[in-house]
């Protein structure tokens, strides 16, 4: 059976229609099965279903993600608790500290985000991993930038990616390699986002899961949990009724 | 005795607005490698340009097996050809030319 591929992070303006259905087609066509676009949280129903149906022509799955920011724990877990049954995908970016703990001990959390290219707000450290790895979260990095920058800021991104790497593999925290991308110039296979991976030292089957197997496990599993049928994990309503 | 060295064909196909030259290609093939890599790392990539196809836009380059990694992660880091945005995908890899040349037509049948 063919491997199947999610981009789980691709930043499109819904408003301008051609460029998002370009953006799409060119992910089909490179071999993505999914992909997920995050919205705001004031984001309606129409608008992921307007997307969905874009999505349809390409034959390509959608899933809906939104982008959380707060800038304390308690406002995290508010917004967790409006959010969460409204997305499949929920990714935290990690402003300061005492968010990054609380989003990687909150199952809710499925992504964990750091500034790019501010490097002292990169709070993935042991800790965080821990953490981590005691929940459901996923550790995601963009592509984006190693295409865009160039000299000194790349080989400082590099660096910084080759640790965070080293730690999430100690601490079995999965990784989740998205793209970041706004344009279909900047789209990658996903064998050459793999192979882009070993520029920070992921190996070539880790690399493929980051890409394929992790970022298909977050949707299925937070499908799984929005669905009607769901009760708890491995639970769920088969029949209903009198004569059960 | 020496080592025979082992070498990788590459199948490439160029997405670019305009059509780069032979030359503009592989300087930008060998300009990434170099921003990545070094000229040390460059160096040891024993790249060379095989077929360039202007018409369907594919490209066949070699390097050796060593460096194979090394340059799949240069490919991908293109941006731009000849000042023009492009991106380079890999279409298929191979041992010998004979079998890339069948893999890359197995790939525009079903494409």
């Amino acid at each position: 059976m063919r491997k199947a591929f999610a981009d789980l992070h691709l930043r499109l303006n819904v408003e301008d229609h051609a460029t998002t259905l370009q953006v799409i087609t060119e992910a089909a066509k490179l071999g993505y099965r999914l992909i997920a676009v995050p919205f705001s949280s004031e984001t309606h129903g129409d608008e992921v279903a307007k997307l969905k149906v874009v999505c349809s022509e390409p034959k390509i799955d959608f899933a809906s993600r939104i982008d959380l920011r707060p800038r304390t724990q308690n406002e995290l877990v508010h917004q967790l608790r409006r959010l969460r049954r409204k997305f499949e995908v929920i990714c935290v970016n990690c402003e300061n500290k005492q968010v990054a703990r609380q989003a990687a001990k909150d199952r809710r959390v499925d992504l964990l985000n750091f500034p790019l290219l501010d490097f002292r707000r990169r709070f993935f450290d042991r800790a965080e991993a821990e953490l981590a790895s005691n929940s459901l979260a996923a550790l995601e990095i963009d592509v984006k930038p190693l295409l865009v920058l160039e000299g000194a800021v790349r080989i400082r991104f590099l660096s910084t990616l080759r640790r965070e790497v080293a730690i999430a593999k100690e601490f079995h925290v999965p990784i989740v390699v998205s793209s970041g991308v706004a344009e279909a110039k900047l789209l990658r296979k996903p064998q050459e986002m793999a192979a882009l991976t070993f520029l920070f030292g992921l190996d070539a089957a880790s690399a493929l899961k980051a890409v394929g197997q992790n970022p298909m496990a977050i949707v299925k599993r937070n499908r799984e949990k929005l669905g009607s049928k769901f009760v708890a994990p491995g639970i769920r309503v088969i029949k209903e009724g009198k004569d059960c | 005795m020496l080592k025979r060295v082992k070498r990788r064909y590459l199948a490439l196909q160029v997405d670019s607005d305009g059509v780069p030259s032979q030359k503009e290609f592989m300087d930008a093939v060998w300009s990434a490698v170099a921003k990545l890599y070094g000229e040390y790392g460059a160096s040891q990539t024993s790249l060379a340009l095989i077929d360039y196809d202007i018409e369907k836009k594919t490209v066949v380059i070699r390097t050796s097996l060593a460096t194979l990694d090394l340059v799949r992660a240069s490919l991908a880091s293109i941006t731009s050809v000849a000042g023009r945005e492009a991106a380079v995908h890999v279409l298929a890899v191979s041992g010998t030319i004979k079998t890339l040349r069948k893999k890359v037509r197995r790939w525009f049948l079903y494409a």
